[in-house]
């Protein structure tokens, strides 16, 4: 069953980074995932200053916006789609996640099963 | 009260059998909804038949063998339920093979997983007590909704809501590894503790049909136990209901009014209920260091063990608190300390620790914290201070009975000026 881990970032430290999700904790993250043989896909986003929203009035028309507004304090900052058999797997994994640690927290959502 | 009608001796057994029968279901079609509907269909059909045939000498096994079948019929109706369950079904064979049956042919005992897949802390804290009462307690949606005072409609929405996160965030039926234990037993702990105090709150209730939710909370500890005999927390946990609920007798008058324990009638303490705790709070602090339910047990043994309020062993519950403190810091504990210190050190040691914790945001709001400055302030003399005390209790006290306590108490202080 598929999983979706949608990594919301937590408050950076002086040095930008928060405790324990370094550069290089995220790639022997990524390295266990894919090793384990249930990494799907997964990516990490651009700053949130480079996000536009698009939203389709009911006439029609576009309306282009900056944003999304970060109004939570919560900014999603990459996701990782992994296959495994059941939500206690998917949890461990989330948090094993570098983001779920210095104030960041790990959602996970599973993807719904059309039958397709 | 006692209906001797076959069909309640059917249901007394029932409520026995519910648990494991839906157990054995779920592990066999790895669905919740398919193995309750086919539970429900084999009670229906042992309800029409055990009244006129009599109880077979197995019901377990009866019992699964129809909600077996029942569960084959439903998957022979319809095809697309099947195939999506033949699918599951594949992954829980890769979680091992069922338990063989007991030597007797009765039904394999896999509650414990479904203890652990109701109470899974991926579920609301609410929805995990009622899927415990409702799948492991065997207690109608009706039955728990009562048992809440919510309405039925709220309550079947709320079922409904934990079944669906179950099936479709595939929420495993499964006992956690040993090296999880310590993060999901504590859990399922809550859930059957979260029952135990709502009986409490029940009990003292508006409604005199309330099922007896704390009696239901000492039964589900009870099977835990035994499913996982070394748990020690376990044994704090039935420890502390049962040594609590010894006191049932004494804890309120004939109008319902609540009793302190200060003022409780001790002859009428179950003493056999007492003596079960007891040795059930020596297992919880022998072998290691002690959990939380394993100490609150050891605090509720020596009041039951006391003669007299003014005679117990405060140091020890004064050190017992300071312990639990340290486990689950919390200010609700902190004010149980203070009590516990004003029996040992005097109202003004008591007050000095009350006042200190005037801050807490968990304490606003919180009738106990008012009610027991009013008793020491009372007891230093300070009645106009003691009054107001009682008064802001009263404002925020929930039940009737607790009001009742406290109007008579308000009455007092102002009679004494």
């Amino acid at each position: 069953m598929k999983y979706m881990l949608l990594i919301n970032a937590g408050a950076a430290d002086e040095d930008g980074q928060a405790a324990g999700c370094e550069v290089q904790d995220w790639m022997a993250y990524d390295k266990q995932m894919r090793d384990a043989g249930i990494f799907v896909s997964g990516e990490s986003l651009a700053d949130l200053v480079t996000a536009t929203a698009v939203r389709v009035g009911p006439d029609g028309r576009q309306i282009v916006t900056d944003g999304p507004f970060a109004e939570s304090r919560e900014v999603l900052g990459g996701f990782y789609v992994i296959d495994v058999p059941d939500l206690d797997v998917a949890l461990d994994w989330a948090a094993r996640c570098p983001g779920a640690r210095g104030g960041g927290s790990v959602v996970v959502r599973p993807v719904a099963d059309f039958g397709g | 009260m006692t209906d001797e009608s076959p069909s309640a001796s059917v249901e007394a057994v029932f409520r026995e059998e519910h648990g494991r029968l839906l157990a054995a279901l779920v592990r066999r079609f790895g669905d919740l909804d398919l193995a309750e509907e086919a539970a429900a269909e084999a009670v229906e059909a042992a309800l029409a038949h055990w009244p006129v045939d009599g109880v077979p000498p197995k019901p377990g096994a009866w019992l699964m063998t129809t909600a077996r079948r029942k569960a084959v019929d439903r998957l022979r109706r319809d095809r697309a339920y099947a195939a999506r369950l033949a699918l599951l079904q594949v992954e829980a064979e890769r979680a091992g093979p069922a338990a063989p049956a007991d030597a007797d042919g009765e039904l394999p005992d896999e509650r414990l997983q479904l203890f652990f897949t109701c109470a899974h802390p991926a579920l609301p804290a609410e929805d995990r007590v009622a899927l415990t009462l409702r799948c492991l307690a065997g207690l109608s949606t009706p039955e728990v909704a009562r048992a809440f005072l919510v309405p039925l409609e709220t309550m079947a929405k709320r079922i409904t809501r934990a079944k669906k996160k179950i099936r479709e965030a595939r929420i495993p039926f499964r006992v956690p590894a040993v090296d999880e234990l310590p993060e999901r037993l504590p859990v399922v702990l809550q859930a059957i503790y979260s029952i135990f105090t709502e009986g409490y709150a029940a009990s003292s209730g508006p409604s005199l049909q309330r099922l007896d939710l704390a009696e239901e909370a000492i039964r589900l500890a009870s099977i835990l136990r035994r499913l996982l005999p070394n748990e020690r927390e376990i044994a704090g946990l039935l420890g502390l209901m049962l040594l609590v609920h010894a006191r049932r007798e004494a804890r309120s008058c004939p109008d319902g009014a609540l009793v302190l324990l200060q003022e409780q009638d001790r002859g009428r303490w179950d003493r056999t209920m007492i003596e079960e705790g007891r040795g059930l709070v020596e297992v919880a602090l022998t072998g290691g260091p002690p959990g939380p339910y394993g100490v609150q047990a050891a605090i509720a043994a020596l009041h039951d063990e006391a003669v007299d309020f003014a005679s117990t062993d405060w140091p020890q519950i004064v050190a017992l608190y300071e312990v639990l403190h340290a486990l689950t810091p919390s200010p609700v504990v902190a004010l149980n300390q203070a009590v516990a210190v004003a029996m040992r050190d005097g109202p003004q040691a008591g007050l000095a620790l009350l006042d200190a914790l005037s801050g807490e945001p968990q304490l606003r709001g919180h009738h106990p914290y008012p009610a027991a400055r009013a008793e020491l302030l009372h007891r230093l003399g300070r009645n106009t201070e003691a009054a107001a005390a009682y008064a802001e209790a009263l404002a925020l006290a929930g039940t009737e009975p607790e009001r009742a306590l406290l109007r008579r108490k308000l009455d007092a202080v102002e009679q004494s000026g």
